[in-house]
């Protein structure tokens, strides 16, 4: 049958039988500029891995500071040079430096680039059944672009006056001027260069996963057939695509204030003995700007972890995921709500209290859907069949993060408690468990579950598992204090807390939180190493390690350009049906026709056979190659 | 010295993972695949699962009780006792929505862990259970919005005609604050008009200024209202009243407000604490710069009459930079330095007459 579909790769095939290679190709164009979605998602992945490392590390500088305050840091000068200064200390303005860049590589860098980039890239042509994403050339421009704009984040570290040091929200005038804060000179540039080269980065991106999934899907694969990763992937997408150039325009707007003399968000300042000449613009219109990205960057970071966590639940628990529909219906309302939410962030910023009570109505509105999605996980365990791969835990603790993160949320989102919480630890609490840890997990569990995909082996289970679970106590002790902090009143980017008798207190938890930062992040040497060690030697994968349903595991062990060797399989069913009633075995694919089914369909499947259509080969395709 | 004993314990640690993580692949292959479909000690994590909650939830309540009165901030303001209980509401309804869903999980995890003998219910969903679910959060949290949305309201309300306005101005890394003097009405500011001693940018073309005085502390009055008008001069800052509840931020260019009235004096507050070194604060919660951690106000909070009293023996700011009458208009420096409290000498009683004529 195979042969009756030419399509190039076949013909190929007959040339070189086992080097299945789309063009002839060089090591410049397999893996560096390569256009397949595979290779990107691997270059966006590693890209993500080293930010990742490299924001940890950040953090664990300035959490040195607040946990041993009187300690000599004496020992990074080797690094960090003129930042320590002479007495051993943290210079100031380089801590606030290192909280911007750690936040801004964290939100965009990995949770971002490196989760979307990796996950959207790797998992929609294999899932949704296509070859390759709608446009390679795109796709490859936009990890060029992200790694353009990592080069530039990067190098603004080690300049002399420093990178951006304004919080990774950039308010202006903070972020304006100069004369200010340090950082905001050359490094501050950077940041907004690099910035709106990520912004086009990520629109590229997006473009192409809209395009791919409305498109490229294979046959049968209706909307409703789609796995839910694959739907997280397209509110994510569409999300991006809408609240990005927002941020684009804030961003220009600010250049231009910095450098060419425009009052938009600039007005009635007089810093260091000059009373400067812009009149009119509006602090607060920058606020708004950022956080209409703000807002929805949340989701962006966190749909795709959601995405991915309830594959992986379901695959794991060998159930389907309890309410398909519900979940979509709740990440839609999600998406779009994410929108109209973003002036929580802004109740005691000035803006008029009128629009305060509109943003909190909306705001507690959306703590619905996100309700629903954690019974629903729930209720995917209940009754289960669980096996704890590394996957499986880490999309356990995302759960967990997510429901202690998101039941803060609910204080926040409060516009009266909002106001003694607002710019504490307690902030720092809420974000870091409900997006920070959740899409780090996420992230985790994802590179776990497809890393046999990816490289064709398995990592190792042991190691997974020590990773696990030294991460997911840490993770907690880390961040739960932060809450007893918060409540106490300590404001967030703050240096030091022994200038005031009311934040003077806790030595002792700032200091375990420390600790356990420090551990937290040795732990991840012990991924480090089970990652690039399996890549070479780990043990070879069988196609379908998981027993999973859906299509990226019909693929070969090392899938090439093109995924399937042969024709596309045809999808028939829903990626959900685990443990079906009367089935041999506890999972059926979404390649396999209800016909070949009969003894587990239920009625209205069974009606579906006639519809499948006679003599259909599409669902047999991974046979042996000729 | 110390350096180089952490590299050793490092490698020392990192030795010991990869040993464990090759005897563990040795054992693996000699026992060779079993045919199981989980790994070995599968288990393991459901009853480590369980064990992290029992610990985690029985740490976190014995440790909020415990340490309740550390954590906690005494109250102080009006509108903080309203807050603050809606904060403990809040907080009861979560915590019980959290303890039973952590529970109900973890044990769901634990029940459900993976049995070659079992197979797990095809179950894709139930309607009712969505609905259910779906409603009840929805009443839970339109309650709590609306509780939240009539305090909102009360605090951001306009403030009434006799608060006491006090100005706070925020600057790259102080505070300063400003009182409008005999008069009670703040005179006009301009930013093109600050220099080094006239920080306020104070306009005495407007005679409303001639009265105004400048402080270094935040004096007010104890179960009066107080109206704080909030700006600042350089980059955003905020003011922040831990123990009142109050949180605004000060915007270059854009005044702000908020009131608010204190219940209790600094020195009943020193009482009822038992601890007579305390003091009330006032911090700055945005990003303002290298200082932004630095920014401390101290806080006073006087009966009416300690208030009054403290007002009266205060210099206005004219009186104090008596060099600047020069800047007021000809006609009205008369009345400024009889407002500002200057002796008005003669000479400046006939520049007046002639200025005026
Ligand atoms: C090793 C793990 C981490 C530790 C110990 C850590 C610690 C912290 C702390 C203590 C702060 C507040 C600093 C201050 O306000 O002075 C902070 C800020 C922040 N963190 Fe993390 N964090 C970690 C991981 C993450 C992750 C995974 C994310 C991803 C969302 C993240 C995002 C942020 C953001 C957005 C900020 C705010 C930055 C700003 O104020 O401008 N962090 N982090
Ligand atoms: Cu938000
Ligand atoms: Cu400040």
């Amino acid at each position: 049958m195979a042969t009756t579909v030419h399509t190039h790769h076949e013909v190929h095939h007959d040339t070189h039988a086992d080097e299945h290679e789309h063009h002839e190709g060089n090591f410049w164009t397999n893996y560096i500029f390569s256009q397949d979605h595979k290779v990107i998602a691997k270059q966006f992945l590693i890209t993500g891995i080293f930010w990742a490392l490299l924001g940890g590390i950040l953090s664990v500088i300035f959490r040195l500071q607040l946990g041993f305050p009187e300690a000599s840091l004496e020992w990074l000068r080797p690094v960090l040079g003129g930042w320590i200064t002479p007495d051993g200390k943290l210079n100031q303005e380089f801590y606030l430096a290192l909280v911007t860049m750690h936040g801004t590589i964290m939100v965009f860098f990995v949770l971002t680039a490196g989760l979307s980039g990796t996950f959207s890239n790797f998992l929609i042509p294999l899932q949704i059944g296509a070859r390759d994403m709608a446009s390679g050339f795109l796709n490859m421009l936009s990890y060029w672009f992200f790694f353009t704009s990592s080069v530039i984040m990067f190098i603004s570290l080690f300049i002399s006056t420093g990178p951006a040091g304004g919080g990774w929200t950039i308010y202006p005038p903070l972020s304006a001027l100069p004369q200010a804060i340090s950082g905001s000179g050359l490094g501050m540039t950077m940041w907004l260069v690099a910035m709106a080269l990520f912004i086009v980065s990520s629109l590229l991106g997006g473009i192409n996963y809209i395009t791919t999934i409305i498109n490229m899907r294979t046959r049968g694969m209706s909307f409703t057939k789609m796995p839910l990763t694959i739907w997280a992937f397209f509110f994510t997408a569409i999300i991006g695509l809408l609240s990005f150039p927002v941020l684009f325009a804030a961003a220009l707007l600010l250049i231009f204030d910095r450098s060419f003399g425009t009052s938009f968000y600039l007005s009635d300042i007089y810093i260091q003995g000059q009373a400067l000449a812009h009149e009119g613009g509006s602090a607060i219109l920058f606020q708004h700007l950022f956080w209409f990205l703000g807002h929805p960057e949340v989701y962006i970071v966190l749909l795709p972890a959601l995405g991915i966590s309830s594959e992986i639940i379901a695959t794991n628990s060998r159930k389907p995921i309890f309410g398909y529909k519900a979940m979509i219906g709740s990440m839609l309302f999600i998406a779009i709500l994410s929108f109209i939410v973003w002036a929580h962030h802004m109740f005691v910023t000035g803006m008029n209290p009128f629009l305060g009570s509109i943003f909190m109505l909306l705001t507690l509105i959306i703590a619905v859907p996100s309700a629903v999605k954690i019974f629903n996980y729930v209720t995917t365990l209940w009754r289960g069949n669980i096996r704890f791969t590394p996957g499986m835990l880490f999309s356990i603790g995302l759960v967990s993060f997510f429901l202690t993160g998101g039941i803060t949320g609910i204080f926040l989102g409060n516009s009266a408690i909002d106001i003694q919480l607002h710019d504490t630890y307690f902030v720092v609490a809420h974000f870091h468990l409900v997006m920070g840890s959740a899409s780090f997990f996420g992230m985790m569990a994802g590179v776990y579950h497809w890393f046999p995909k990816m490289f064709g082996r398995m990592m190792d289970h042991r190691l997974g598992v020590i990773h696990f679970w030294i991460t997911f106590v840490g993770v907690y002790m880390v961040f739960f204090p932060m809450h007893y902090i918060g409540i106490a009143g300590f404001p967030r980017r703050y240096y030091s807390f022994t200038n005031f008798a009311f934040s003077s207190g806790f030595t002792d938890l700032n200091m375990l939180v420390s600790v356990a930062a420090i551990l937290t992040l040795a732990a991840q040497f012990i991924f480090l190493f089970n990652f690039f060690y399996s890549m070479f030697r780990g043990k070879l994968a069988p196609a379908n390690p998981w027993n999973s349903n859906t299509l990226e595991w019909t693929t070969p062990r090392n899938p090439q350009h093109g995924n399937w060797p042969g024709e596309i399989p045809a999808v028939y069913r829903w990626p959900y049906d685990y443990s079906k009633p009367g089935a041999k075995e506890d999972f059926i694919p979404q390649n396999v026709p209800f016909s070949e089914t009969p003894e587990s369909n239920l009625p209205h499947e069974n009606d579906q056979i006639k519809l499948e259509g006679s003599g259909n080969s599409g669902s047999i395709v991974i046979g042996p190659k000729h | 010295m110390m350096n180089s004993i952490i590299v050793l314990g490092v490698i020392l640690i990192l030795a010991i993972l990869y040993l464990i993580f090759r005897v563990g692949s040795l054992v693996t292959v000699a026992k060779g695949d079993t045919g199981s479909k989980v790994e070995s000690g599968n288990g393991t994590h459901a009853v480590l699962f369980v064990v992290f909650m029992i610990v985690s939830l029985v740490g976190f309540f014995w440790y909020s009780y415990v340490n309740f009165d550390n954590y906690t901030l005494p109250i102080a303001s009006e509108h903080g006792k309203v807050t603050d209980k809606l904060f403990w509401i809040t907080m009861g309804v979560t915590v019980v929505a959290f303890t039973i869903i952590s529970i109900v999980m973890f044990i769901f995890i634990y029940k459900y862990r993976y049995d070659e003998n079992r197979r797990a219910a095809f179950y894709p969903d139930n309607h009712y259970l969505e609905l259910t679910w779906t409603i009840i959060p929805g009443i839970v949290l339109a309650v709590l919005v609306f509780t939240g949305l009539r305090a909102w309201n009360d605090i951001t309300s306009p403030p009434s005609k006799n608060a006491e306005v006090i100005e706070l101005i925020g600057q790259q890394f102080a505070w300063t604050a400003r009182y409008p003097g005999k008069d009670k009405e703040l005179g006009n500011v301009n930013f093109k008009l600050i220099d080094a001693t006239n920080e306020f940018g104070l306009d005495l073309t407007d005679a409303k200024t001639h009265d105004d005085f400048k402080s270094l502390e935040l004096h007010i009055p104890v179960n009066k209202e107080v109206l704080l008008k909030i700006r600042a001069k350089d980059v955003l800052h905020s003011v922040y009243l831990p123990h009142f509840r109050v949180k605004m931020d000060a915007v270059p260019g854009m005044p702000t407000h908020f009131k608010f009235t204190a219940t209790k004096t600094t020195q009943e507050m020193r009482d009822e604490l038992g601890n007579q070194a305390f003091n009330y604060e006032m911090a700055c919660t945005e990003i303002c710069g290298q200082g932004h951690f630095s920014m401390r106000f101290p806080v006073v909070v006087d009966t009416e009459e300690d208030y009054e009293r403290w007002k009266l023996s205060q210099d206005s700011w004219l009186k104090s930079n008596p060099d600047y009458v020069k800047d007021v208009p000809a006609g009205l420096r008369e009345s400024a330095m009889i407002k500002a409290g200057i002796p008005v000498i003669q000479e400046v009683k006939q520049a007046t007459a002639v200025g005026s004529n």
